[in-house]
């Protein structure tokens, strides 16, 4: 077993590429579920259709600027589309929908159906090619001792960052305005908000519709990094991914989704690591094989979710005061 | 690896191929045809087209296998464009990659069910569903009811029965017993789990005061343990029962069926009268629909509301497991079958209406035969869609459900 590889591999993912996008993913559910309090099980949806709403357009032709559009307003439209039979009902209603819809999207996409546009199971690819034309890095490798990437990476990464922090502010602006007070009162008591003469079915349609577009530009992200789109990605996992890391960091707080994101990708790194360099070790002998590994990997996943959801519900970090998601 | 969804385990071969019409130059899928294959007089396995057409059956070793198409479950309008062409015999099998045998299937008329005796076919198979569905609806509803928690984990519940009996029926860890005899232990256990763990997990998380939103986050990271754990037992491919896989349609009033269909069906409808009797009948039962009533009200009336969660959790889980088995023998067993059925559930649960028992098994048959009917007008692969279709129109329309009460949903 080499841990310093282990703990490079470990880096590399933490300021990499899958932290940023899941930073990105992390902070549009936080500001449903942490600061609204909306169950939305179906963050995977709004990451599929802005990954797909881009993906579509420029293969169809258009540039890629428009495909950015059009991906952001297929998760407005899927904002609306999931909001309305839902949110006047309690929490687990939108939960039971979200979590369908996210599965019904990715059959839709993988349909004979929809695959004139979405070309089925083989997916879409190579369609951000206008995008890496406009990397300034010079050919070479950047980064310290053995964790560098490629320019071509490097450029992905640093617009990943880019957008977390640009996002994240613009978040800021949002939560500590007073429509951010709204939603938070919403969050914490809905009939108090109510009795106070807010709207509260639009204000939780506005914060599912930003959030969702937040998802939809994290897909959109990760779609560039891969240039490459198929439907069988775009599983429920990748919500609770991004539920893992709202809850670790902190819901309902600012930068909380983005050290999430990058706590989570280090110790999952980690984990497949060791589990990786045990099973070389032959510590396992015949009891496991080498592609029981991902599945072993979920499973320990699924534990830390319950664990923190039991014991931290507020983030490794945080207080007890600003999360009240357990109020019902 | 970001993306990476666990793939099958090593080195396995198989037969596999797509069925399709071939029309000029469009070509359809043919779903819901069962394939098997076979050496000699021993069946090696089948499997049924999916909805892109496509099948696949793994065999144990290299060599010669005989693949036979059912012409009996062709779909109306499709035929073998040659009809003798229904079994391929001596398809050889190499080491290291799958092979890919073709049927050629045209426009036809060999199937001469008329269009009254499709739709008794469809009702049918979507009566089974429907059971299958009601089985593990009731305990999603019971238990919601009871303690006000939506099980995203119960899906995992049916894997488990199913898997239990595969562990007693066709693996060489077990005895290797007849499926019906493999079912027993298999409910039982899948009982007992669902007592450990409202003990283990359940009680004492509601003694911690913990909420209705960490309540579900939790059991959804509980589904992802039970599920990928048995993902490693399992592995990822499908596998059927040793009893009870393969067999001949026969005519029902009209329509083809599989015995092992109506077989589903009628033990689901004894179990669900059974049921019925025991919450309208008996003490206990009474006391599980006032506990899922008004939890308050039912404890100051001296009901020992932790009793009766317990025993609404065995109850549950008792007949998630057995939804499980029948699911098993009406498909194949595999780690995310229950996962995958969880959807239909949620349908079910919500028309019938959050925390009911009868509405339930009511929601469970309009929607099994709701997704099985809506073939006839819209593609196979939509079908998961109609029922989340029934379920906002009734959100919109009637969000208590079918048999709800209005303040729950508030």
């Amino acid at each position: 077993m080499d841990p310093v590889g282990i703990l490079v591999e470990a880096g590399r993912a933490a300021i990499g590429v899958p932290a940023a996008a899941y930073a990105l993913s992390a902070v549009g559910l936080n500001l449903q579920f942490g600061y609204t309090g909306l169950l939305n099980f179906g963050h995977v949806g709004f990451m599929l259709v802005g990954a797909y709403g881009m993906a579509i357009t420029v293969d169809q032709g258009g540039p890629l600027w428009l495909g950015f559009i059009v991906g952001l307003a297929l998760a407005v439209l899927l904002g609306i589309l999931i909001g309305i039979p839902t949110l006047r009902l309690r929490a687990d209603y939108l939960a039971i929908v979200t979590i369908a819809m996210g599965e019904i999207l990715r059959l839709l996409v993988r349909s004979r159906f929809a695959a004139p546009l979405t070309k089925g199971v083989f997916g879409i690819q190579r369609f951000a090619d206008d995008f890496f034309e406009l990397n300034p890095l010079p050919v070479g490798r950047y980064g310290v001792g053995t964790l560098r990437f490629d320019h071509r990476t490097m450029w992905v990464v640093i617009v990943g960052w880019v957008l977390v922090v640009v996002v994240t502010l613009l978040v800021r602006r949002l939560v500590r305005s007073p429509w951010g007070r709204v939603v938070r009162a919403i969050r914490e008591d809905e009939d108090a908000a109510r009795s106070l003469g807010k709207n509260v079915f639009a204000y939780k349609m506005q914060s599912l519709m930003i959030g969702g577009s937040i998802g939809a530009l994290a897909g959109m992200y990760l779609a560039i990094d891969q240039q490459n789109v198929t439907p069988d990605a775009y599983v429920p996992l990748l919500t609770f991914y991004a539920f893992t890391i709202v809850i670790m960091g902190g819901p309902g707080t600012l930068w909380g989704p983005v050290v999430g994101s990058i706590l989570f990708w280090f110790l999952f790194e980690i984990l497949d690591g060791l589990m990786t360099g045990a099973m070389a070790e032959g510590w396992f002998g015949t009891l496991l094989e080498s592609t029981d590994i991902g599945p072993i990997r979920f499973a320990l996943f699924g534990i830390g979710l319950m664990w923190l959801m039991a014991y931290r519900p507020q983030g490794l970090f945080g207080s007890r005061e600003e999360s009240l998601i357990d109020g019902r | 690896m970001l993306l990476a969804v666990p793939a099958a385990a090593g080195e396995v071969i198989a037969i596999q191929g797509t069925l399709e019409v071939i029309d000029g130059d469009d070509r359809s899928p043919v779903p819901g045809v069962t394939i098997t294959v076979s050496r000699g007089d021993e069946v090696i396995g089948t499997a049924v087209s999916d909805e892109a057409g496509e099948w696949r059956v793994i065999v144990p070793e290299p060599g010669a296998y005989d693949v036979t198409l059912d012409v009996a479950t062709l779909p109306e309008g499709v035929a073998l464009t040659d009809p003798d062409r229904s079994v391929l015999t001596s398809v050889e099998v190499r080491t290291g990659q799958d092979k890919v045998v073709r049927f050629n299937l045209g426009p036809g008329v060999a199937n001469t069910v008329d269009a009254w005796n499709r739709i008794w076919g469809l009702i049918l198979i979507g009566l089974k569903l429907g059971a299958i569905i009601a089985l593990c609806a009731i305990g999603l509803s019971l238990i919601f009811g009871v303690t006000g928690l939506v099980n995203f984990a119960h899906g995992d519940l049916v894997t488990l029965g199913a898997m239990l009996a595969f562990l007693f029926n066709a693996t060489p860890l077990g005895p290797g017993w007849h499926l019906i005899l493999a079912a027993v232990p298999a409910v039982i256990l899948s009982g007992a789990f669902g007592a450990a763990q409202e003990l283990g997990l359940w009680r004492p998380l509601r003694r911690r005061r913990a909420g209705l939103i960490s309540l579900i986050v939790i059991s959804i990271g509980f589904g992802f343990v039970l599920r990928y754990l048995m993902l490693v037992a399992f592995k990822g491919q499908p596998r059927p029962y040793a009893d009870y896989a393969v067999q001949t349609p026969i005519d029902f009033l009209g329509a083809p069926i599989v015995p092992k269909s109506l077989v589903v069906i009628a033990v689901a409808a004894v179990i669900l009268v059974a049921v019925g009797l025991f919450l309208m009948r008996t003490k206990t039962g009474t006391a599980m629909r006032a506990v899922a009533d008004n939890a308050d009200l039912a404890e100051s009336s001296g009901i020992d509301v932790n009793r009766v969660i317990l025993g609404t959790w065995v109850m549950g889980a008792t007949l998630a497991g057995l939804g499980g088995v029948l699911f098993g023998a009406s498909e194949q067993v595999q780690w995310d079958m229950g996962f995958r059925l969880l959807l239909l559930v949620f349908a079910a649960v919500v028309l019938g209406g959050l925390g009911t028992a009868f509405g339930a098994m009511l929601g469970g048959f309009v929607i099994g035969v709701a997704v099985e009917m809506s073939t006839l007008v819209i593609p196979a692969e939509f079908k998961t869609a109609v029922a989340l279709g029934i379920l906002i129109v009734m959100l919109l329309v009637r969000p208590q459900g079918l048999l709800g009460l209005r303040e729950r949903v508030g």
